[in-house]
């Protein structure tokens, strides 16, 4: 909401400096964005005449200018068609910075002959788009004055981000009555402001205008008032200037009155040419399909939950968003038809969001307007009308009845220290809360203005009266504190999280942030994505992440597009499956595993052991039971199929998945070579049951524990880790580990045959293991080993 | 021989033995079975008890010190084997050792940490929630009708109508907010939460990315006003910037969940063309804040009469770039290791109160 000083001062008495209202503007409530002064940018131009006007010896289309701005001839080269001697216009001078066109000016030569300034155009001085020629001023205009004093370009503009409940505030007048209340100086009567004898329409002797609601929801009170013989000019410059200061453009006064309207008093209006409309206006729903061609040059296609003005024959209005373009008035309009209606904030709030349409009319219907200023708004229009463009008014029509009804709420003035930390004296509040407009009885029952539509309780009471006071007096209060040292508040999840990124980021990962968004190929090529957004904001952001991979391995070809040799990443985060989101971890190892080295020779790649070894050691900083996973084959299409696996507890929960990555899928994300990559499932990892702090006790075994190796010839397809297992439970008494330490194919190992060498840890507990102890554990050994096809191997 | 001339020779020879192999010979040629001083001990078993108080000592000096030659000749020989051993396996030690690759921890998972932190010490947990809501979770509850003018100016992500779960239909969280709906169904007060997590509005430039990370908080009791709220903000903020001349202005504002709400300036001072919070040369938006409304109160089930609250909400990677000076919010969420390592936190660079939170 932008206004000038001298706009405000229109309705605030106060001798406050610019410095002082902004401030305060800030201090209850209404930001100020910014704060303009175009008379500093037209400082440097002032009013000249051109003296003499003779062509450019070498150029066509440029002339030799002698121009006066104050101080003597001046030659200038300038190049507009209606630059001639006599015409009185804006010059700036060497040095001067050209707002419009950027530049700053300075003695130069035009095709060779000297030009010392330039006469500018309404475009280079950022007065509004003309640039077919330079400005003319009226031939009064003083020659050597400052041409942004000249011209009232003096006022500062200033801007005021208005929060959604401010319905009052879409109005200067509302803001002067914010900073009157907050002490800034008095509110003018109204009709002083507009010299206005009463604020009540007055009936002229032409009959009412035929107009009617029939959507009493939509639209529940449609005034009118038509005024005949009008003359449709340029408006006057007063208002011309308050609407060009605002950077609204003047289009001619009918239309200026209404937009001026609704700037000043945030009250919006419409004016019809009576001529284009035929029948009684009308307002009702749309009929289903029904469309209108609005002011901004669109079509829109309506539907019946939408309340439009029409007459017999066509829509003229989407009611209180914009008017149509048929019935809308021209330079030729004599009759017209002053609409002041009151829509319902929600059916415009409706409206506009299906129609995707936004208009300063909307910005303040559905915020809601004064449903008590109806008659004052059609009176002012109307006095506007007939003061300016002459003509005479008809009767006025009251069709529908707005929603008057005021709210009382019953305050308790203890409520503002109670709620708002603030103690301000009862009468203090009083005052402050009647400056505002409310009425307040004796007994604290409060009667809210009907220009305040957002208060409705006593916790909006109290805000009123903390910004008057101001909410930085609002004294800080300590929080009581829980005796003791603070307790600990993260639950098991959060610490699983904590332990499993710094875990990651100590095994030399770094952790990344990616979108949770991806490209609907992206997920297609990791199982799709259950969640696809309606409206993203772009293609690559549309499908909510069924795996981290696709952000990693985006972040993976980036780097390596940057030069990253070797790239190890990881992120902590959610996939957003069908049924919920999923804490995962993800990891992507793409590049040189080990850079070449003088020790080890050329760089070697990642292989799917490093994704094992990551998603192990991430599984047990979360506080899976590492040792009792399960390694099996079945890993999503993302992976190589020979060179992939998933973690299982049990046959049914996975807890991770890891491998070295389908080809194609490295392709796709183009990258190259191998990727391994791994994600570990939080959520299907079963959490620790709390025992209490104490260890069980330490017993550390008194026998030295044996070793023994055994190698088996085994199917060259057998599960290694199926052998291990089962060597390991051959005699859980006895056997303390197995580890398999050598795998071995060729020479001596028959065709399709594998041999697997196993180191078998021994720990004896009450004596010292016999010769027949042993023979009896390596049969057992051999036994459990023979069940998967293993054979000792001689 | 005399025992004199054999103990000079043997002396001399042993000293003579240039590697361990000679001075063995000499020690076989000496104290072995057949070795000279071997042959003169014998030769005390043959005397007469006169004779041998006169050569006994002398022998067994000349065994003595032969023995002592040959020990000490032979740890000298050793001693140079050993130095001629390590000569030979001297090693470049200016070549390089085997790279270990660095890892590193986001810093919006730090900021994160270290909010926790300093939580944890004013009694606040860490709450979390879904992040595809519901309407009426992001909305309604929140006191943001359908029709309210506030909720086309949060940019929503929507998802599909067939996507709606219950009659509601689904969103991605604009706002952290929604978790105060969720907490104050669930549990009782007194009620003292922070919730950090992804939200999403459909905004895109230098400072805005259509997913950032917020973090709310959000407190409900009895007695609780305006002043708690500006002591809490003013307490985290001091000690998460480290600093004791952080001063906040608070401005009235509007959100429709709280009621007062105020929007929250922090002052900063410019230090070689930046601008550090601290002081108060100028003011910089931070954070909205509020006493929750009465009406999300009473949408939670609780009675406003009874409890009242306080909220706010502010972007965590906006703290994480007024803190450690990154000055791009696009750069959080493209994962450039140069970006990652330049930026980023050592795994043990956990925050404590004791430690500190900062690094």
């Amino acid at each position: 909401m932008k206004f000038t000083l001298s706009w405000l001062k229109e309705h605030l008495e106060t001798g406050a400096s610019l410095d002082e209202i902004v401030a305060t503007l800030t201090r209850i409530g209404l930001e100020v964005e910014g704060v303009e002064n175009p008379a500093e940018k037209l400082a440097p131009f002032r009013i000249a005449k051109v003296l003499t006007a003779e062509r450019h010896p070498q150029a066509d289309k440029l002339q030799v200018l002698s121009v006066d701005a104050g101080d003597g001839p001046v030659q200038v080269v300038c190049g507009a068609p209606n630059a001639r001697a006599g015409l009185v216009g804006v010059f700036g001078a060497p040095g001067a910075y050209v707002p419009g066109s950027d530049i700053t000016l300075k003695v130069a030569a035009i095709r060779g002959v000297e030009s010392r300034g330039m006469m500018c155009s309404v475009r280079e001085l950022e007065l509004g788009d003309e640039h077919d020629g330079i400005i003319e001023l009226a031939a009064d205009a003083p020659v050597g004055a400052s041409f942004a004093e000249w011209a009232g370009l003096t006022d500062p503009v200033i801007d005021v981000s208005v929060t959604p409940n401010r319905q009052d505030c879409m109005g200067v007048r509302g803001i002067a009555r914010d900073l009157a209340a907050a002490g800034l100086g008095t509110l003018k009567p109204l009709g002083d402001v507009y010299r206005m004898g009463s604020l009540q329409p007055i009936d002229g002797s032409e009959p009412a205008p035929a107009v009617r609601t029939d959507d009493p929801d939509g639209c529940p009170a449609f005034y009118a008032q038509a005024v005949c013989g009008v003359t449709n000019g340029a408006s006057p410059k007063w208002m011309q200037q308050k609407l060009n200061g605002i950077g609204q453009k003047p289009i001619s006064v009918l239309v200026d009155i209404t937009n001026f309207v609704s700037i000043d008093l945030g009250r919006p209006l419409h004016v019809y040419d009576r001529a284009k409309l035929s029948g009684p206006l009308v307002a009702r729903r749309a009929k289903p399909g029904e469309q209108v061609l609005a002011l901004n040059g669109k079509t829109y296609t309506l539907d019946d939950t939408m309340t439009v003005i029409a007459d017999d024959a066509a829509v003229h209005d989407i009611g209180g968003i914009m008017g149509g373009e048929h019935s809308g008035v021209s330079e030729t309009t004599t009759d017209v038809l002053i609409e002041c209606a009151y829509f319902t904030p929600e059916h415009i709030a409706r409206t506009g969001q299906k129609l995707g349409l936004t208009s300063d009319a909307r910005q303040r219907f559905e915020r809601g307007v004064d449903p008590a200023f109806l008659d004052e708004g059609l009176a002012i229009a109307t006095w506007l009308v007939t003061e300016h463009c002459g003509g005479t008014p008809g009767a006025v029509t009251r069709a529908g009845r707005p929603p008057l009804e005021r709210k009382t709420l019953s305050y308790d003035p203890g409520l503002c220290l109670r709620l708002g930390g603030l103690d301000v004296p009862g009468d203090e509040q009083r005052a402050i809360l009647e400056r505002l407009g409310f009425e307040v009885s004796g007994g604290w029952a409060v009667t809210v203005p009907t220009w305040r539509r957002d208060v409705d309780g006593p916790a909006d009471l109290v805000e009123e009266v903390v910004r008057m006071v101001g909410i930085d007096n609002v004294p800080s209060t300590p929080l009581p504190r829980a005796d003791g040292v603070a307790r600990p508040t993260a639950t098991a999840e959060q610490l699983v999280e904590r332990r499993v990124r710094r875990t990651a980021a100590a095994r030399g990962l770094n952790e990344a942030v990616t979108w949770s968004f991806i490209s609907e190929k992206e997920a297609a090529a990791l199982g799709g994505g259950a969640w696809t957004l309606a409206n993203p904001i772009s293609e690559d952001m549309k499908v909510m992440r069924p795996s981290l991979l696709a952000g990693l391995l985006a972040a993976a070809q980036r780097n390596m597009d940057r030069g990253a040799k070797s790239v190890r990443l990881f992120e902590l985060g959610r996939r957003y499956l069908a049924d919920g989101e999923r804490p995962t971890v993800g990891f992507v190892l793409a590049g040189d595993r080990n850079p070449r080295d003088w020790q080890s020779g050329k760089a070697q790649p990642f292989g799917a052991f490093d994704g094992k070894a990551e998603a192990l050691a991430l599984l047990d900083a979360a506080g899976a039971p590492v040792e009792n996973l399960q390694v099996t084959g079945d890993a999503s299409a993302a992976y190589h199929p020979g060179q992939s696996a998933t973690l299982r507890l049990g046959p049914k929960a996975v807890l991770a998945e890891f491998g070295a990555l389908h080809p194609s899928l490295v392709k796709a994300f183009g990258l190259d070579g191998s990727v391994v990559a791994g994600e570990i499932f939080l959520d299907a990892i079963p959490t620790k049951r709390a025992s209490g702090r104490i260890r069980p006790a330490y017993t550390p075994p008194a026998l030295q524990p044996v070793t023994r190796d055994f190698a088996f010839l085994v199917p060259e397809t057998l599960a290694a880790g199926d052998l291990v297992r089962a060597v390991r439970g051959a005699d859980k008494a006895l056997i303390a580990a197995a580890r398999l330490f050598d795998v071995f194919t060729g020479t001596g190992v028959p065709e399709r045959q594998k041999s697997l060498a196993i180191e078998v840890t021994l720990q004896p507990t009450d004596r010292t293991l016999t010769d027949e102890d042993l023979a009896a554990v390596s049969a057992k050994i051999v036994a459990a080993a023979g069940k998967f096809g293993a054979s000792l191997r001689g | 021989m005399d025992i004199d001339q054999l103990k000079a020779e043997a002396l001399g020879a042993i000293g003579a033995a240039a590697s361990l192999d000679a001075l063995e010979a000499e020690r076989v040629r000496l104290l072995g079975k057949q070795g000279q001083v071997t042959a003169l001990l014998k030769t005390l078993g043959g005397m007469s008890p006169e004779e041998r108080q006169s050569e006994g000592p002398r022998i067994n000096g000349l065994r003595e010190a032969v023995s002592a030659a040959i020990a000490e000749r032979k740890a000298a020989l050793e001693g140079a084997a050993l130095e001629a051993r390590l000569a030979s396996e001297r090693v470049d030690l200016s070549l390089p050792a085997p790279e270990a690759p660095r890892g590193s921890v986001h810093p919006v998972s730090q900021v994160l940490d270290e909010l926790a932190e300093i939580f944890a010490d004013m009694g606040f947990a860490v709450a979390t929630g879904p992040e595809i809501e519901d309407d009426w979770h992001n909305f309604t509850a929140l006191n943001i009708p359908e029709t309210h003018p506030a909720r086309a100016m949060h940019d929503t992500f929507y998802f599909p109508d067939q996507m709606a779960r219950d009659g509601k239909s689904m969103l991605l969280r604009t706002h952290t907010s929604p978790v105060q709906i969720r907490t104050m169904q669930a549990q009782q007060p007194p009620i003292r939460i922070i919730v950090p997590g992804r939200v999403y509005r459909s905004d895109s430039d230098a400072t805005h990315t259509p997913m950032f990370h917020q973090i709310e908080g959000l407190v409900i009791d009895r007695g609780i006003h305006l002043g708690h709220l500006k002591w809490t903000l003013e307490t985290f903020l001091k000690a998460f910037f480290e600093r004791d001349d952080i001063v906040l202005r608070l401005r009235p504002s509007y959100f429709p969940f709280t009621e007062p709400s105020a929007e929250v300036d922090v002052g900063f001072t410019w230090t070689n063309g930046r601008r550090i919070l601290g002081g108060n040369e100028g003011w910089m938006e931070l954070l909205g804040s509020g006493m929750v409304h009465p009406r999300v109160i009473r949408n939670c089930g609780l009675d406003p009469d009874d409890y009242s609250g306080f909220a706010f909400g502010v972007g965590v990677d906006r703290l994480a770039m007024l803190k450690y000076g990154m000055d791009d919010l696009r750069a959080f969420f493209d994962g450039d290791l140069r970006w990652l390592r330049h930026y980023g936190f050592a795994a043990l660079d956990v925050p404590t109160l004791s430690g500190g939170v900062g690094a």
